[in-house]
């Protein structure tokens, strides 16, 4: 199902600049792999060798970190938002 | 000559060139200064940093400048006092206290990171610096910057003590209180330093500032005659000086400076601010961010910048993490001041109280060497504790007064 996924700042030149894709999967993981096919490259920007999210890269799902949920197998339904924010120094304001 | 060979991502590896710049473009990952350690080894000894004057800057080839420092080069080299009234009162054979409530010129061990921050950013071209505060950062970039002859702009949130704020604003830097807790305020700054160009020391220069922080460990091991210590509980707030005493003892050691040693390292936070400790107590390397509630402002940062890579620290050390509520820190303030005579800020009293309660619960050993680190100056915290300390007797100025009140005091004290 469509969800909505909001882009970086420095992930946007893979997106020709645009601020949010809308984008097919029924879990966070379908969202990455789609994701690298509608816009070649972002799989390695996102994730490690390993498949696994890279540490300094944070997803929320409607503003909920999804390490607090499923990590990649968190679940996404018609009309979800997700949010790729990089975890910078100092990070999110609460 | 500078060793410096640039910044490598710690996380993918990936290289940059010395800039002012903090977070790999790839990956995200923070950015850490690369050295030439084949390079230093060559030319280190402990003949020459002990012929160097008594400052931070004795360990200039483990610091990140191409060239001499310019700013605060008579920062560190603060006293290591062996705690003995200290150690008897909680049943431990060897404590030793750093004490950087001394430190030059601002009283804390910020005056480290500055020294190393601001000297880069004159290094790097820079006319302005910048710093998002909880108090001790920016009374130190505030102090510094004059030094430095550099303009400065000091961002810190509205809620703390008069000691933290006066003590900035007395430098003429200028400072804007900004209503909401450290991480907004950090949070804020990020877009502040990308968009006006300024040297934000804990944000786009923080891998030079980060740096600075080495030296708190370097002189700890040098004091104690060239050897680590088995035990160090570090006050922890974003989680970098933690690190960054490890990772001293470590180069000491690759360094050939001293014999290997098995340190372990404790982290110690306020109950009311404890991203960190909660993450090490539940064997986790997730930091769940939180929303600071606690005296102990200094360290109160919810959003650790480096709290994944301190759970490391600590986990790979053998140690581990606690924390401790205000009214303990208050305790651990007044147990310090009326064991050694040296005065703390909050910080400091969630450190010795940490310390304590780790010994308490035998996770500290009795009969190893332990340092605890103090970080700041009680001066600059009175708040936190009037009202918790005997108020002054008020008598007149005649020797019957005075006798009066020695003799009501010798009832009280029967």
């Amino acid at each position: 199902m469509p969800v909505k996924v909001r882009i970086p700042t420095p992930l946007r030149s893979l997106t020709n600049g645009s601020e949010e894709v809308i984008v097919e999967g029924n879990s966070i993981k379908e969202v990455i792999d789609n994701l690298e096919t509608n816009h070649k490259g972002f799989k390695e920007r996102l994730c490690d060798e390993n498949g696994q999210i890279r540490r300094f890269i944070n997803f929320y799902l409607n503003d909920e970190d999804i390490r607090f949920k499923d990590n990649q197998e968190t679940q996404v339904n018609d009309g979800d938002q997700i949010s790729i924010v990089p975890a910078i120094a100092g990070g999110k304001t609460l | 000559m500078s060793f410096v060979k640039g910044l490598k991502c710690r996380e993918c590896g990936k290289g940059y060139p010395k800039e002012a710049l903090h977070v790999c473009s790839f990956c995200f990952g923070p950015l850490e200064v690369d050295y030439e350690y084949e390079e230093i080894k060559k030319v280190i000894s402990r003949e020459l940093i002990e012929s160097r004057g008594k400052n931070m800057w004795r360990y200039k080839e483990l610091l990140p400048l191409d060239g001499e420092p310019t700013v605060g080069t008579q920062v560190g080299y603060t006293p290591l006092i062996k705690a003995d009234n200290l150690a008897r009162k909680l049943g431990v054979a060897e404590l030793y206290v750093k004490n950087d409530a001394v430190n030059f010129p601002t009283y804390s061990f910020k005056d480290r990171v500055v020294s190393a921050a601001l000297s880069k950013a004159k290094e790097l071209g820079f006319k302005t610096v910048a710093c998002a505060t909880t108090g001790n950062l920016g009374n130190s970039v505030a102090a510094q910057a004059v030094q430095g002859n550099l303009e400065s702009y000091i961002f810190m949130p509205s809620n703390l003590e008069q000691g933290k704020v006066i003590g900035t604003s007395i430098y003429g830097t200028n400072v804007i209180s900004i209503d909401g807790n450290y991480d907004g305020v950090n949070r804020m700054c990020s877009e502040i330093a990308d968009k006006y160009g300024w040297a934000f020391a804990n944000i786009n220069i923080r891998p030079y500032y980060a740096e600075g922080s080495k030296t708190y460990g370097y002189e700890i091991v040098e004091q104690l005659g060239w050897k680590a210590p088995k035990h160090v509980v570090v006050p922890m707030a974003g989680g970098s000086l933690i690190i960054k005493i490890g990772k001293a003892i470590k180069e000491m050691t690759e360094l050939g400076l001293i014999e290997k040693s098995n340190t372990a390292l404790y982290g110690a936070q306020a109950s009311g601010s404890s991203p960190i400790s909660t993450a090490v107590k539940r064997g986790s390397d997730v930091i769940a961010p939180v929303i600071p509630n606690t005296i102990a402002h200094s360290i109160a940062i919810g959003n650790p910048a480096d709290g994944f890579y301190s759970v490391q620290a600590i986990n790979d050390s053998g140690g581990c993490a606690e924390d401790v509520s205000d009214d303990e820190l208050v305790e651990g303030i007044k147990l310090l001041a009326s064991t050694e005579g040296i005065f703390t800020e909050t910080a400091g009293g969630v450190t010795v109280a940490v310390t304590k309660k780790l010994i308490e619960q035998g996770k500290l050993p009795r009969d190893e060497s332990i340092v605890i680190c103090i970080t700041g100056n009680g001066l600059k915290t009175l708040e936190a504790v009037i009202g918790k300390v005997e108020k002054p007797c008020v008598i007149n100025a005649n020797i019957e007064s005075f006798n009066a009140f020695m003799k009501k005091r010798e009832v009280c004290t029967a």
